[in-house]
């Protein structure tokens, strides 16, 4: 059961398949217009394999970076820290993933990095102030699965070759309306029309299939990573009740961008009530995915998802975790709200976690906490160029 | 060379060959068994560490019950002995010092100017954390375990595992009475 649901399953393998075949028609087409197909499909080849280089070795430090995600280490939230490093454990991933917090209250997380000994996990602000520790475990069980099962990888593959289409079939449209097709045109005849007419279909619908196909393939990820989650856990009702609280906001994330939405744990742009089910949702719809985790009644391994799914999706074709998979696995129990160890967790009510969590941010952007005796919490900004701070309530004075 | 030769040939180097792929395959789950062990060590050893904390912290309360500290600084100590006296043993002592630190943390309940100490939070977080990473890694090494016993026992590669010497893994069981018992809220004494 802990074969590595390897992500080149025959499937995903021939979508991103089809996706490279795309690309290879548009840069042909579009070369062909223009005199050379070959000279089209070097340059497509070129573009595309620029992006990858860019993707595989600054994808997850650009991903972070566009929405400003902070570092944090083991003290500077205890409870997240230590929630990363037990699903770390439990999913046997040989090394730490970085741990980062993003300032945004509306509800998400993602994971990034192009191998599991180079990872990290990002939460919003938002999420972690809403999440008890049972929720946080089946969120950050999900996250780490994409980053087990190497799903940001393919993502990203998926993504490069998704751009590359678009960019290619943006400027060859724009160079084919402007030059009057190239000089191939010039000489007429029916035959080039046609192959004209054929590139500029093949110029609007290519980014459009593509699209879709990476949607399909992202779909298939989410289904696998919640199907981890509850094996990692051993309780899916931690993930299930995460997500709906997740559905029940509606808030749209800042510094998503339609291109890093399946990073999400639910899709970033999603507005409340709407019905995802459609073919351009990169993420299956919520209800759809607590109602598979709440089904699970006889145990937490991959079969019982599968069954699940099943069950949930009557009368459809197949399962959706494959079968190399679960061949070879035992039954797997689940475990009660606690782990079977029957301590107590510390669980911060949700007032005491927004508070830490604010003071977190506060310190992380050079800020210093300084607590008055009066019970005032004043927060110093690091540039203050005083040595004493006075407290505004009760006129104490403070070291900084 | 006749046909038959290059046959022999093929065949043998089919042979070889699947022998090498198997012996690979059962030596990466063995290893993996003995990381996911590793893993445990660290967990429980870091355990070991933060209890005399706990007990410095817990002790300068006045009149905290004093037997049941000192039932989770022996069992500590004999925690601390099994090391190394194989995953039987070891399960064992550690499945008590988990009851006598769950008794422990019940009676706590009691006290609600202990439960309010900083000090005590934030040892508190990292004693259950310590006790999930110890549950996720006991998971994940008998599931290891399981993927190699299955491996070794399973036809073909078990003429592989019986040439080679592969040995069977141990589960880490801990004592489900010890463990499962939900600590109630009196003067209950450790089990011996």
């Amino acid at each position: 059961m802990w074969q590595q649901i390897r992500s080149n399953q025959i499937r995903s393998v021939i979508l991103v398949a089809a996706m490279g075949i795309l690309l290879l028609l548009i840069g042909y087409g579009l070369g062909y217009t223009f005199g050379s197909g070959i000279a089209g499909l070097v340059i497509a080849l070129v573009v595309w394999g620029i992006m990858n280089l860019i993707a595989y070795f600054q994808g997850d430090s650009i991903l972070l970076s566009i929405s400003k995600a902070i570092k944090i280490g083991p003290d500077d939230n205890p409870r997240l820290y230590n929630v990363v490093e037990e699903m770390k454990i439990a999913s046997g991933l040989p090394k730490m993933p970085d741990v980062y917090i993003i300032d945004d209250p509306a509800l998400n997380a993602f994971a990034t990095g192009r191998d599991p000994n180079k990872a990290s996990v990002a939460i919003t602000s938002g999420l972690l102030e809403k999440l008890n520790r049972d929720e946080l475990e089946g969120v950050i069980g999900h996250e780490m699965s994409h980053i087990k099962n190497r799903d940001v990888l393919l993502m990203t593959i998926c993504s490069v070759l998704l751009g590359t289409i678009v960019i290619l079939a943006w400027y060859g449209s724009r160079a084919l309306i402007f030059s009057g097709g190239g000089r191939r045109s010039s000489k007429g005849g029916q035959g080039q029309l046609i192959i004209l007419a054929v590139a500029i279909i093949l110029m609007i619908l290519a980014p459009i299939m593509a699209q879709l196909i990476y949607f399909a393939i992202s779909r298939k990820r989410e289904y696998l990573a919640d199907a981890s989650s509850a094996l990692y856990t051993r309780y899916p009702e931690g993930l299930a009740s995460a997500l709906e609280k997740l559905g029940a906001s509606p808030g749209q994330l800042k510094s998503a961008n339609q291109a890093t939405a399946p990073m999400y744990i639910v899709n970033p742009f999603r507005t409340k009530g709407r019905a995802v089910s459609d073919l351009t949702a990169t993420h299956p719809p919520l209800s759809e995915r607590i109602r598979i985790l709440r089904t699970m009644a006889g145990g937490a391994s991959y079969a019982d998802y599968d069954k699940a799914y099943q069950q949930v999706h009557q009368g459809g074709a197949g399962g959706i975790v494959p079968a190399t998979a679960l061949a070879g696995a035992g039954a797997v129990g689940l475990r009660a709200s606690q782990p079977e160890l029957v301590l107590k967790e510390p669980e911060p009510s949700r007032v005491e976690r927004t508070r830490e969590v604010g003071d977190l941010l506060w310190q992380k952007s050079g800020y210093k906490i300084i607590d008055c005796e009066c019970g005032t919490r004043l927060k110093v900004p690091s540039n203050i160029g005083k040595a004493t701070v006075k407290c505004p309530h009760c006129g104490r004075t403070h070291n900084i | 060379m006749p046909v038959w030769a290059w046959v022999i040939i093929g065949i043998v180097v089919v042979l070889v060959l699947w022998f090498v792929f198997i012996f690979n395959g059962l030596v990466r789950l063995r290893n993996q068994v003995k990381n996911a062990w590793a893993q445990i060590d660290v967990q429980l050893k870091r355990r070991h560490d933060l209890i005399p904390n706990l007990v410095e912290t817990v002790k300068g309360y006045k009149d905290f019950e004093r037997a049941t500290l000192e039932a989770v600084t022996k069992a500590r100590n004999v925690a601390q002995q099994a090391i190394g006296q194989g995953v039987g043993a070891q399960a064992k002592a550690e499945g008590e010092l988990s009851g006598a630190l769950s008794r422990l943390l019940a009676v706590v309940e009691r006290y609600p100017d202990l439960k309010a100490n900083q000090n005590f939070l934030a040892l508190q977080e990292q004693l259950t954390s310590t006790e999930n990473k110890i549950s996720f890694s006991r998971q994940f090494y008998n599931d290891s375990v399981l993927n190699y016993n299955n491996k070794t026992q399973m036809f073909p590669s078990n003429i592989v595992a019986g040439m080679t010497g592969f040995k069977q893994g141990e589960f880490f069981k801990v004592e489900e009475a010890a463990e499962r018992e939900v600590p109630k809220v009196s003067f209950e004494q450790p089990k011996p």
